[in-house]
């Protein structure tokens, strides 16, 4: 199977990820759109270790795990103390840049 | 190594601005006293310089010179040192700050019924303390010879102005209270404003002196006692278009200083809004280190762009000598017809350091000396009416003369000197600069000549519908001046008419001067078109060849 | 002996100061003070005119050395003083009348309660024409110049409270300043000529100048004395002077400062001898003049206006006459000082009619005064007697000596000259004539003012009727004792030159044509106001008796042509200011303001057009990536 093809399903995922973020205004379904990006561009990095024979992409794509859990726990915090405050889950609620 | 007699002239006024300010508000007389005594402590150092300065035949054109590293990666040094403008000029200064504080007294009192967050905000001994730093920053501004060190000066003098202006009003102005706080915010932010843009080029074309002799020197220097001898030397000879952008840059900031036409309006604002004598320091004090600056630097570093730059230059000159005087003229406010009064003389300052003769220069010098007395004695008695009175608009007053003859006779004398009388300061240094100006051009003299008779006009208006007339109504209480007051004026006047009468002091100290800076520029005094036999009459002509 | 010349200022400069910053203690005193004070100088001008009596006269020069006063490298301005023959001249008649006038102010200013202040002016007056007359350069000259100038300007406004005085006072000033425009462009000249301004330099090196360069210091001096001397173009001035007390008028407006510009032309004269157009000039100055202030003078029924207009006239026969070089030099002097005795006496008599008349000045409300102030009628009798040119009176003496010089200029110039100054002497005698009548004869017409009062005329004392018979002394003897032997044509020759020309009329003639024209003066007065009551309201008259008295629409005149357009000027300047200069540097603010409102709006505070700009960023850093490498 041509790993190219690898590429084209990375760049669709991406793709419906960058919309949802553009797109929704949940806050919970905006993050996991933002997770889906990321692990977009994981697949690419893996499939271009396949195709290179090298492994750096793929120690790359562990460190993008890693950030992006970091990212889930301090994200997931704000979103609950910006529901708690506003008790909406709409990004476009919280948009005086304070609490 | 001598005693930095300099550094102490300036040092001075700086202690006496922490002292002062750390002075609790409650006792605030205490702070005034103290103010006082610094100021006088500076005069005393100031005299001091003036008598240490060598007048005498072949004496040194820069003296009491200090010389340090300051930063030495970037050649800045701690470097001082005075010519005959210089000492002269702090000599001003340090005279006029003692009287200013003295006028302002009782200005930055807390007024009955004023809001505590008000008061916050002017402090009395934070008033006085500002004067004091603005007077050791000018003094600084005048005896630096490193340009770098001089434009430290010359723009962190804009922090504590810009606090005396927005921060203690006068509170005669039109409108209620929070109309006039909004006022002074405008002056203050106009004024701060229009000077930062001239500061900001300056210091790119500071920068780029110092590249600009970085190309030809074994190393990179901002001292200004260095670039001369490296120009007489003739190792340093700056591109032709350098040179001109570098003095681009030097003027427009010293033009927005002094100011000159069209970059003047943030004058009447600054002035109208402030206190009298915080007016007077902007005038008489913190414009000349525009004027000095052009005489200094504009012409000592870039003689040949001068010399391209000089019709441009006459001719806002001349247009600022006209136009001053006939908007002031059309003023219906005290400080601000006294404020255009004031750029027209600026422009007649001007007119003569760039006419490059030896009348034009030293009269220039003496004007700015002479423009300093005889402006503090007009605005500071205005200052003294309009307390009074509570308004500045010269309509709502008439008749003062009858009720407070002194005060009128002082404002008489003032008015006079400002529109130079025979007898008086200003006109020594006004016709020197006229005849300086007409020996090499004939037609820029004489259309400035018409500005002898348009300050008549407005002085003498400004006279007859304040002091003359029948007495207006609400005035026929009016007190005539105090002992304080009188006793602030009276020095000043006394000072205008002796410099008048004798102003040998003073042009033998800056004769010298100006001889350097036409060599600088290389120019010579035109001429004769009749060469005067050898008239034995004169001995002190005789002296001088 | 030298050192009295500063002396000579010295005592009245000194008198100003103590009397202006001495305060009230001195008010009880001050007069007196200020008035011994004008005394010593005149005692001092007499020993310094009996010690140059005693020298030769080549040798009748003194000069004294002060100190150096400005140097700058060429320009060295002194001072320093001369006292020639000319200059003695003017300071006995400055100091000789000014201590009369110091005298009979002490009486006219009896009940004003700032006299003090007046006494301290009038001196600073007569220290500042003595440093006129006294200096030995043109830069000190100057000093008095302006000096006089604002003397003048504080008598006129003496009463501030009046508005019309303040006015007139700032018009006489500012009016003053023009001309002194002129005399700073004369030196600036002299100084580029010649590099310097003293007498001792310039004059001498005149001869051999460019006449260009001549001419143009001529007009400029010219201007200078047109200001001062109230010659047509800048004449305007003097008639509101009279807003001044009468002493004043008496003293500058008649005898001493308005003569100075015939003293700066005459001081001058090796200048103008040199440059012929300049002459020309100066000419037709002293001759338009003198028929515009005759004109003017036959119009008012203000006494002090119509002795105004009379002096502008006097003053432009001595214009003329020094404009006509050495022929005239002598004579424009001696009729100055001989108008200096008779026209202070005539003020001073005017002060006295005021004096008794509740300060009434409309001659029309005056009449049949003779019987009750007879010594004011006999002085001032006298005075007009001498200004109109009575056989063997001074002024018969000195202003035919003019009308003979004019007639010497020679050829269609010296006809036309003596023809205009014979007309200007019949008007001098018609206007003259018609103030005596309708003061001193005829009916009384005086009502009672807008208070009721009634005036009671009376003489005045004696501190005021001395000073006048002095003055009507002089006024009868001075032209006799001068044109003894022609001794003071021969005291100024050393410094005026003299010369003659060929009159086609003989000296003679020229005596009985002025004395017949005075006659025809007189007799066509006395035909329009001896013979027939005259009117308490003047009478509307022809159009250029309305135009004559509104000073021949010399006011209207500079209104339209000068005060009103500097106005608008002023006016438009300021909008321009605020609009314009102010404008463009509020509008660059308001720009900066209003792209910094524009890109405020970018930033919404929605996470999702952040996350669309950052797309948007991201794809066009791909786009250019890619761009790149593919080029």
């Amino acid at each position: 199977m041509n790993p190219e093809n690898y590429l084209f399903l990375s760049a669709l995922l991406f793709t419906v990820g960058a919309c949802g973020v553009l797109l929704r205004r949940n806050v919970i379904v905006l993050f996991m759109c933002v997770e889906l990006m990321l692990n977009a561009a994981n697949l690419a990095l893996v499939t271009f270790s396949r195709m290179h024979g090298n492994l750096d992409g793929q120690i790359m794509a562990f460190f993008v795990m890693v950030v992006a859990a970091a990212e889930v726990v301090v994200g997931l915090a704000i979103i609950v103390m910006v529901f708690r405050s506003r008790h909406s889950a709409s990004v476009d609620d919280a948009s005086l840049m304070k609490l | 190594m001598s005693f930095p007699l300099l550094t102490a002239t300036a040092l001075a006024p700086a202690i006496g601005a922490v002292a002062t300010a750390a002075v609790p508000a409650a006792r605030r007389t205490v702070a005034k006293w103290l103010a006082l005594g610094f100021s006088l402590v500076t005069l005393g150092f100031a005299l001091a310089v003036l008598l240490r300065f060598d007048t005498g035949a072949g004496a040194d054109r820069f003296q009491l010179t200090e010389s340090h590293w300051w930063i030495r990666d970037f050649g800045m040094r701690y470097e001082l040192g005075v010519d005959g403008v210089g000492v002269a000029l702090i000599a001003l200064t340090a005279v006029l700050i003692p009287f200013l504080i003295g006028a302002g007294w009782n200005d930055a009192d807390p007024v009955e019924g004023e809001a505590p967050a008000n008061r916050r905000w002017r402090p009395t001994q934070g008033f006085f303390a500002l004067i004091l730093l603005v007077e050791a920053m000018v003094i600084m501004s005048f005896a630096a010879t490193d340009v770098f060190l001089f434009y430290v000066f010359f723009e962190a003098m804009l922090i504590p102005m810009y606090f005396l202006i927005g921060g203690f009003g006068d509170r005669a102005g039109s409108g209620d209270e929070e109309g006039q706080a909004r006022q002074r915010t405008y002056a203050a932010v106009k004024f701060l404003l229009y000077n930062l843009v001239g500061g900001l080029v300056m210091l790119a074309a500071v920068i780029g002196l110092f590249v600009a002799t970085a190309d030809q020197l074994p190393e990179g220097t901002f001292s200004l006692r260095a670039i001369l001898e490296a120009r007489a030397s003739g190792d340093l000879e700056f591109a032709q278009s350098t040179e001109r952008w570098l003095f681009l840059g030097f003027f427009l900031a010293f033009a927005i200083k002094a100011p000159l036409w069209p970059l003047h309006t943030w004058l009447p604002n600054a002035m109208g809004e402030s206190t009298a004598p915080v007016a007077v320091l902007i005038t008489a004090v913190v414009d000349k280190v525009g004027t000095f600056a052009m005489l200094r630097f504009c012409l000592g570093l870039f003689p040949e762009a001068s010399h391209w730059a000089t019709p441009v230059v006459l001719t806002l000159a001349l247009v600022s000598i006209v136009y001053g005087a006939l908007l002031a003229i059309g003023q219906r406010d005290m400080k601000r017809l006294i404020a255009y009064a004031s750029i027209s003389h600026f422009g007649f300052i001007v007119l003569g350091i760039f006419a490059m003769t030896s009348q034009g220069q030293g009269g220039a010098t003496l004007y700015m000396i002479n423009h300093g007395i005889a402006t503090a004695a007009l605005m500071l008695v205005a200052g003294f009416l309009i307390s009074r009175r509570g308004s500045r608009i010269i309509a709502d007053y008439g008749g003062v003369q009858k009720t407070a003859p002194v005060l009128a006779g002082t404002f008489l004398i003032g008015g006079l000197a400002t529109l130079s009388l025979p007898g008086t300061g200003p006109f020594v240094s006004e016709f020197l600069v006229l005849v300086g100006t007409f020996s090499r051009y004939q037609v820029a003299g004489i259309v400035a000549s018409s500005g002898i008779v348009l300050a008549a006009l407005y002085v003498l208006i400004l006279y007859q519908r304040t002091m003359t007339g029948p007495v207006k109504a609400g005035l026929e209480k009016l007190p005539d001046l105090r002992v304080r007051e009188l006793a602030v004026v009276a020095p000043l006047i006394a000072l205008v008419v002796f410099l008048g009468v004798y102003p040998r002091p003073l042009t033998d100290i800056v004769n010298p001067a100006v001889e350097h800076t036409l060599s600088d520029v290389d120019r010579q005094d035109p001429a004769p078109q009749v060469p005067a036999e050898a008239d034995s009459g004169h001995e002190a002509g005789a002296e001088h060849e | 002996m030298e050192s009295l010349i500063a002396l000579l200022i010295a005592a009245p400069l000194l008198g100003a100061a103590l009397l202006l910053v001495g305060g009230r203690r001195l008010d009880r005193v001050g007069h007196w003070l200020g008035t011994l004070l004008a005394a010593v100088s005149f005692v001092l001008a007499v020993v310094l005119f009996f010690d140059l009596l005693g020298r030769e006269a080549e040798d009748r020069t003194l000069s004294q050395h002060l100190f150096s006063w400005v140097p700058v490298a060429d320009f060295q301005a002194d001072v320093a003083f001369q006292l020639d023959q000319l200059s003695m001249t003017f300071v006995l008649l400055i100091t000789g009348v000014g201590t009369l006038i110091h005298l009979y102010s002490v009486g006219y200013m009896e009940h004003d309660e700032r006299r003090r202040r007046f006494f301290g002016y009038l001196n600073l007056f007569l220290a500042a024409m003595l440093l006129l007359v006294l200096a030995d350069n043109y830069l000190l000259l100057y000093v008095g110049w302006e000096g006089v100038g604002l003397a003048s300007y504080l008598l006129i406004g003496f009463w501030q409270h009046k508005p019309s005085a303040a006015t007139a006072a700032k018009k006489a000033f500012v009016v003053n300043r023009v001309g002194d425009v002129g005399l700073s462009i004369a030196i600036f000249l002299m100084f580029t000529t010649f590099g310097s301004f003293a007498f001792d330099t310039v004059l001498p090196n005149a001869t051999g100048t460019s006449e260009a360069t001549l001419t143009g210091i001529g007009l400029m001096l010219l201007l200078a004395a047109c200001g001062k001397s109230a010659q047509v173009p800048l004449q305007s001035w003097l008639g509101d002077a009279m807003e001044g007390p009468t002493s004043v008028s008496a003293l500058i407006h008649a005898a001493t400062m308005v003569t100075a510009g015939v003293y700066l032309v005459t001081r001058s004269a090796d200048v103008f001898n040199a440059a012929p157009n300049a002459q020309t000039v100066v000419i037709t100055v002293g001759a338009v003049t003198l028929l515009f202030g005759a004109i003017v003078g036959c119009a008012k029924d203000d006494i002090k206006k119509a002795l105004a207009g009379s002096t502008m006239s006097q003053i432009g026969y001595m214009m003329l006459a020094a404009g006509l070089g050495p022929l005239g030099y002598a004579f424009a002097i001696m009729h100055l000082v001989t108008h200096g005795f008779f026209k202070a006496g005539l003020f001073l008599g005017a002060g006295s009619v005021m004096h008794g008349m509740n300060d009434e000045v409309d001659m029309r409300r005056y009449g049949g005064l003779r019987k009750h102030m007879p010594i004011t009628f006999a002085t001032f009798g006298l005075a007009y007697l001498a200004i109109i040119g009575f056989p063997y009176l001074s002024g018969f003496f000195s202003k035919d000596e003019i009308i003979y010089a004019g007639f010497s200029k020679g050829g269609g110039q010296g006809w036309l000259l003596g023809g205009v100054m014979l007309l200007g002497a019949a008007l001098t005698a018609y206007y003259m004539t018609r103030i005596m009548l309708l003061t001193f004869f005829g009916e009384k017409r005086w009502q009672p003012d807008a208070n009721g009062h009634e005036p009671h005329p009376h003489e005045s004392p004696l501190s005021m009727t001395v000073p006048m018979m002095v003055l009507a002394v002089g006024s009868v003897a001075a032209g006799f004792l001068f044109n003894l032997g022609s001794s003071f044509e021969h005291w100024l020759e050393p410094v005026t030159g003299i010369a003659h020309g060929d009159s086609p009329v003989s000296h003679g003639m020229v005596s009985i044509a002025a004395t017949g024209v005075m006659v025809i003066g007189v007799a066509g007065a006395w035909f329009q106001y001896g013979r027939r009551p005259v009117p308490v309201v003047a009478p509307t008259g022809n159009l250029l008796t309305r135009a004559a008295r509104r000073d021949l629409l010399q006011d209207d005149f500079n209104h339209a042509v000068l005060v009103q357009p500097g106005n608008y000027l002023t006016r438009g300047l300021v909008y321009v200011d605020h609009k314009g200069v102010d404008g463009v540097v509020n509008g660059t603010a308001a720009a900066f303001g209003g792209l910094s409102g524009r890109l405020r709006r970018v930033q919404n505070g929605f996470a999702r057009s952040y996350a669309v700009s950052m797309f948007g960023g991201v794809v066009l850093l791909v786009a250019a990536t890619l761009l790149m490498r593919a080029v």
